[in-house]
């Protein structure tokens, strides 16, 4: 099992639609992940990336092919089952924040974790523990709307800490951030992997795309090229 | 399991305070429909025990009988002839007694007080059922020599009479009439035509023709039956007997009147039945224009939040979890309808029955079951759009709106 690489797609493709409307996404992607990686998926928009991202993150499933994650074979699994899973092992970055508008930071931070059933004293202290590490403690009781929106990405960001999952799932988490607010969340990302966590991040930056390992690359629907090797946290090139 | 379901529970309410007033307007029809039939069911049941007390009192199985006007002239009164014919002559017959009244100041102990005298027999105390608190009743000795002893309403001995002396053998008198309390009667209300039946003095009934009307004339006649006979039958005979003794051709009609206590009751029985057919009538439309509210409100808020929904699905909710969630809003928003429904009812149903004077019957059943009819209904009519969230896609609603 450990042996195994985290996440493995074989064959993947995704097609939308029936009939002479069908589209296929996903043309046959295949794609190795291993554990602790920080991989940046690019390529032109319409490419593919947000549907590969969404099967990795199991909230889809591919119409042919094999995922593997830890070894499951994730297209096989009922919906219930692949939520248990999301719960489990996964958390989600979104471009758009995606926070609950009506509830404070630090309640949108404990929510994954009622869906674990943990105790109200639990929820706090592990949400307050996330806040702390993207720096936001002093936040904790404001809600979404008075924060900026790289204090909100921030928040989600903690949200899908706070459960402290195998891999972080993040489409283009900084495409409605300036550059400096996107840098700092790729400093953040960046720790994150340091410590152990999983990331994979779609973005159309090169620039926050160097502080990846691995960069694939996708066109029309499948996997054009990797990089590997690039040094985790170290953005290549400099600013501006 | 716990934290969840509070967590869930606390969520509804906090989604309704924010919408406080939509919340309102929806469970209008739940509200309306929970006070109209509580309100109704209660005073409903407020007036038939009125009734059915005024009833009681005339006792089962009785029918009354009253001269009435016919063509012209007055009414012809009964004589006690009339009253012992009806006694021996129809079978099923347990006891017919007159009454002859009149009304009198009372005085005692250098107090007055104005009541009513009834000229009554034993047989008539015992067909109307009517028992004493203390003393005994008339004697047949008393009753056929017209003796001068008399039977005390409540109202009249609290009057006039010392307070916790006993008034049995106390002289006292009536108008210019001496008499000799022998008993208190117990406390019956207000008898069926509206009069105070415990402001009321008994005497034999031929101690009153004698000094009060003045003639030998009664003013009605109680007719006990057999509760084994058909009462048609026996107020049919009862007819033919009057009709007979009182000269009446055929196609004349009758100049006196019978009422039938069982069948007074019986038109209250369908009375109240009419009454819970509306009561129920009422529940269902109401209900079934609060629930399309209900579900109408829901599927907006549905909609409103399929963002949420779908973080919540990504975040790993399971679809169940999500539809517990908008069940339970449903659930709670139809309660507090409810609730505030009950505490309406109780204040219309309070104050509606002081109005009308009838007793104030909370009846603990029918708010129990409005109350689990709303929920009932939040389950109900919450069913298809928390089924509808829990069915989005969450890729779908994670890109809506
Ligand atoms: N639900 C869908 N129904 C139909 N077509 C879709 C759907 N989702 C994505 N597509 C199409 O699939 C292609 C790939 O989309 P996507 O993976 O979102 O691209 P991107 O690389 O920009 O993230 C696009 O042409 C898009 O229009
Ligand atoms: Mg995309």
């Amino acid at each position: 099992m450990t042996d195994a690489p985290l996440i493995e797609l074989e064959g993947i493709t995704k097609t939308f639609g029936t009939g002479p409307a069908a589209f296929q996404a996903l043309k046959g992607v295949d794609m190795t992940i291993d554990r602790g990686d920080f991989v940046a998926v690019m390529g032109p928009s319409g490419s593919g990336k947000s549907t590969t991202m969404n099967i990795l993150g199991c909230l889809d499933i591919p119409t042919t092919g094999i995922f593997r994650f830890r070894g499951m074979e994730v297209q096989a699994l009922t919906r219930d089952q692949r939520s248990l899973l999301r719960r489990r092992y996964l958390g989600f970055v979104f471009q758009g924040f995606n926070l609950l508008s009506r509830t404070s930071a630090l309640e949108n931070v404990e929510l994954p974790l009622l869906y674990r059933g943990e105790s109200k004293a639990r929820r706090r202290e592990a949400g307050l523990r996330a806040l702390d590490m993207v720096g936001l403690v002093p936040w904790a009781d404001h809600s979404p709307a008075e924060l900026s929106g790289g204090q909100q990405q921030r928040v989600a960001i903690a949200r899908a800490l706070v459960t402290e999952p195998d891999v972080l799932l993040a489409d283009e988490p900084t495409g409605n951030l300036d550059t400096e607010r996107s840098i700092e969340i790729m400093q953040l990302l960046s720790e994150l992997n340091a410590g152990g966590i999983t990331i994979l991040m779609v973005t159309h930056e090169q620039e926050m795309a160097s502080f990846a390992r691995t960069i694939v690359h996708f066109r029309d629907g499948v996997v054009e090229r990797v990089e590997t090797g690039h040094r985790a946290g170290t953005p290549v090139g400099g600013r501006g | 399991m716990f934290g969840i379901m509070g967590a869930t529970l606390l969520l509804s309410l906090r989604e309704i305070r924010r919408h406080l007033l939509r919340s309102f307007l929806t469970t209008l029809g739940i509200i309306i429909g929970v006070a109209a039939v509580i309100t109704m069911v209660t005073l409903g049941k407020g007036v038939t025990a009125s009734i059915q007390d005024q009833i009681s009192s005339l006792g089962s199985n009785v029918f009354i009988v009253f001269p009435v006007r016919a063509e012209r002239g007055t009414p012809r009164p009964f004589k006690q002839d009339d009253v012992d014919q009806v006694a021996q002559q129809i079978a099923g017959v347990v006891v017919a007694a007159g009454a002859a009244n009149s009304s009198a100041t009372a005085f005692h102990n250098g107090q007055n007080w104005t009541t009513s005298v009834n000229g009554v027999n034993d047989s008539f105390l015992q067909a109307q059922s009517i028992s004493l608190t203390q003393g005994r009743m008339f004697t047949p000795a008393e009753e056929t020599a017209g003796q001068n002893v008399c039977i005390l309403g409540p109202k009249v001995l609290a009057a006039i009479f010392v307070p916790g002396v006993s008034p049995l053998g106390e002289e006292m008198r009536l108008n210019s009439v001496p008499c000799r309390v022998i008993g208190v009667l117990e406390e019956r209300g207000e008898g069926g035509g509206g009069q105070d039946q415990d402001n009321v003095v008994m005497m034999p009934l031929k101690t009153v023709q004698r000094r009060f009307t003045g003639n030998d004339k009664l003013q009605y006649f109680v007719v006990k039956y057999d509760a084994s006979y058909d009462s048609k039958v026996i107020q049919n005979s009862l007819v033919d007997l009057l009709r007979q003794r009182r000269f009446l051709q055929d196609g004349q009609d009758n100049d006196f009147n019978i009422v039938d206590t069982a069948q007074v009751n019986q038109a209250l029985g369908a009375a109240t039945g009419a009454l819970t057919a509306m009561v129920a009538a009422i529940a269902a439309i109401s209900l079934l224009v609060g629930g399309i509210g209900i579900m109408n409100i829901m599927l907006v808020s549905v909609t409103e939040r399929t963002r949420e929904i779908g973080i919540r699905l990504a975040i790993g909710a399971l679809a169940r979890e999500v539809q517990l969630q908008f069940l339970t809003e449903a659930v709670v928003l139809c309660c507090l309808g409810g609730m505030v429904g009950i505490a309406l009812a109780f204040g219309l149903s309070y104050g509606l029955s002081a109005a009308v004077d009838v007793p104030f019957a909370f009846d603990p059943t029918i708010n129990v079951m409005s109350f689990l009819f709303s929920a009932a209904m939040g389950i109900i009519f919450g069913y298809y759009p928390a089924r509808r969230a829990s069915r989005l896609d969450p890729i779908d609603a994670l890109r809506h709106e």
